[in-house]
């Protein structure tokens, strides 16, 4: 709690207490706790003299805004229509497989959650992934699995 | 007879590096002559709604304030594009300059580039680059700072007024209109916000003039296009071509051989399909052009293989998804155009049930408050009426 005080206060005094920094604000939060829980809300809107109601309205608006806690490493496949033709499901279905978790869910060790995601502009190289930040494209089951199991290996999880 | 192939064009990608030439060569003419030769060259909004980009410049330079903004919407969100991100990796710096050359002449300080969440991983260069440009802006005594904004994945805050919400930290709904941007934009001041191909070409025409634009094209869309070309196609990609061609030779070029239909302007653009691809050519509506179909870029061809129902599925999905809520046609609207094909579908409604469906659609063209709402007619007539036949069987 007192740590996610600071940290809103951090941004705040970066970004500056205008209105129109709220999103700078908020991107800030996620990056660093991951997600904007209920408390960061309430400390947003207090240091930015708004009411927590607009900070709540916008927070949720956007999909990149989570409120809810999420694994170390969010993989978002996309799900539009290119990627779609590409063959997006076998993607979803292999990660639910090596994962061992279904679509919307995050792992027990809290490293890895799955989500799918509108167009991410990748349409000439699917199906593609936002794996964090990072775009992954021409995407087959196979390649996705090397992807997660390095992750693994570099976080020292055994399957 | 062998068909002559589309012609490819390489002005826009053309790695030119000339920037301070350019920025000095229009700073030292008299501001309104670059404002005729952007307004001769015909240059439209490469974003798909096509206003003149010259006159677009010109009502911001006119509206008083003491605060004036610049913006470049990269929140490219529409399904399959994706040539600003193209663009802004490769030729930043031309973007850059159309919008240092639209800030001395409407007289904004600050330009600001929207960049959609899903490009956050292009930020540590875009910003090597912008900082290259403020050097070159410095030795040239001028003030204009670029800075980055980033979205947070919302498609809406691509339409012009949901994104300056966003920018002032809002929920990204859309303003009514009028007042227009150039006289109310960000923070309520006069703004000009154009898409980053839409600057990118203002590099060239202040390059090579109006003249050599206007060359290309067809009488009401002069100038080239960058497309991007997705779905069944062997050769996916980004590709730079006149505008004024027709959709025939287009899939001459692209498709695979058995292209049944091809998606003009992503899930909020048309669906044409084979009997019509030599009636539509590519670009603005006007006496010459005929059956046109304008586009942001987005060309998604589909082959035989492809059912329209599970196309069309996808989109209303993705329409429901990104609809803000704000206006009840589209919120309600979307949700039971969903509701209404998968009822067909199952057999739970009769086929005649399309027919109330289109007639949703046309409301929602006529009544929802913005372009998201209002366009969701024009895949959901196309598709339906060319294809009725694969929603019910």
């Amino acid at each position: 709690m007192e740590d996610v005080k600071q940290k809103v206060k951090e941004l705040s005094l970066k970004y500056g207490r205008a209105e129109e920094n709220l999103l700078p604000i908020l991107q800030g939060i996620v990056e660093t706790e991951g997600y904007i829980s209920e408390e960061a809300m309430v400390e947003v809107a207090r240091e930015l003299d708004i009411s927590a109601a607009h900070v709540y309205g916008t927070t949720t608006f956007y999909s990149f805004l989570d409120t809810r806690p999420k694994g170390k490493y969010v993989i978002r496949v996309c799900k539009t229509i290119s990627c779609m033709m590409k063959g997006k499901n076998e993607i979803i279905r292999e990660l639910e497989n090596v994962l061992r978790i279904k679509l919307g869910e995050t792992t027990h060790d809290g490293l890895f959650t799955l989500r799918e995601t509108n167009c991410l502009g990748q349409c000439h190289k699917g199906p593609a992934i936002l794996l964090n930040d990072v775009p992954y494209t021409d995407l087959t089951p196979t390649k996705i699995r090397k992807i997660v199991n390095d992750i693994r290996k570099k976080e020292n999880v055994s399957n | 007879m062998q068909q002559k192939k589309l012609k490819r064009l390489d002005l826009i990608f053309k790695d030119e590096n000339d920037v301070a030439d350019i920025l000095q060569k229009t700073y030292s003419r008299p501001i309104e002559k670059v404002i005729n030769d952007l307004i001769a060259s015909g240059l439209t909004g490469r974003g798909g709604a096509g206003f003149p980009t010259g006159l677009k410049w010109k009502l911001t330079a006119e509206a008083e304030s003491d605060e004036k903004f610049v913006i470049c919407n990269a929140d490219e969100g529409e399904p399959g594009t994706f040539k600003d991100r193209e663009i802004l990796t490769r030729v930043p710096y031309k973007v850059l300059t159309g919008m240092a050359v639209c800030g001395k002449f409407i007289g904004a300080k600050q330009g600001f580039i929207y960049l959609r969440g899903e490009y956050k991983f292009l930020i540590p260069q875009l910003t090597v680059e912008i900082e290259k440009f403020h050097k070159i802006l410095d030795e040239m005594g001028c003030s204009f700072r670029v800075e980055i904004f980033k979205g947070s994945g919302a498609y809406i805050c691509g339409e012009e007024s949901a994104l300056f919400e966003s920018m002032e930290g809002k929920r990204g709904e859309p303003r009514n209109k009028p007042p227009f941007p150039t006289t109310y934009g960000y923070k309520g001041k006069p703004t000009v916000i154009n898409n980053v191909e839409t600057l990118a070409h203002t590099y060239s025409i202040f390059k090579y003039g109006p003249d050599k634009f206007r060359d290309l094209g067809v009488q009401n869309s002069p100038g080239s296009k960058v497309f991007s070309v997705s779905g069944d196609t062997p050769i996916p990609g980004i590709y730079e071509l006149e505008f004024g061609m027709s959709l025939h030779k287009f899939v001459d070029d692209f498709g695979d051989g058995d292209s049944k239909a091809v998606q003009v302007g992503g899930a909020a653009g048309f669906c044409v399909p084979r009997k019509k691809f030599d009636k539509i050519t590519i670009g603005y509506k006007g006496k010459l052009s005929g059956n046109s179909l304008p586009t942001g870029g987005s060309m998604m061809i589909f082959n035989s293989s492809r059912s329209m129902y599970n196309v069309l599925h996808n989109y209303l999905d993705f329409f429901v998804e990104e609809s803000c809520g704000q206006c009840t046609p589209c919120r309600v609207g979307t949700q039971q155009l969903l509701l209404g094909i998968e009822a067909v579908k199952k057999g739970e409604k009769p086929s005649s049930y399309l027919d109330k469906l289109l007639k949703l659609a046309e409301t929602m063209r006529l009544t929802a408050k913005c372009g998201l709402g209002q366009s969701v007619a024009n895949s959901f007539e196309s598709i339906v009426e060319n294809f009725r036949e694969e929603m019910i069987y």
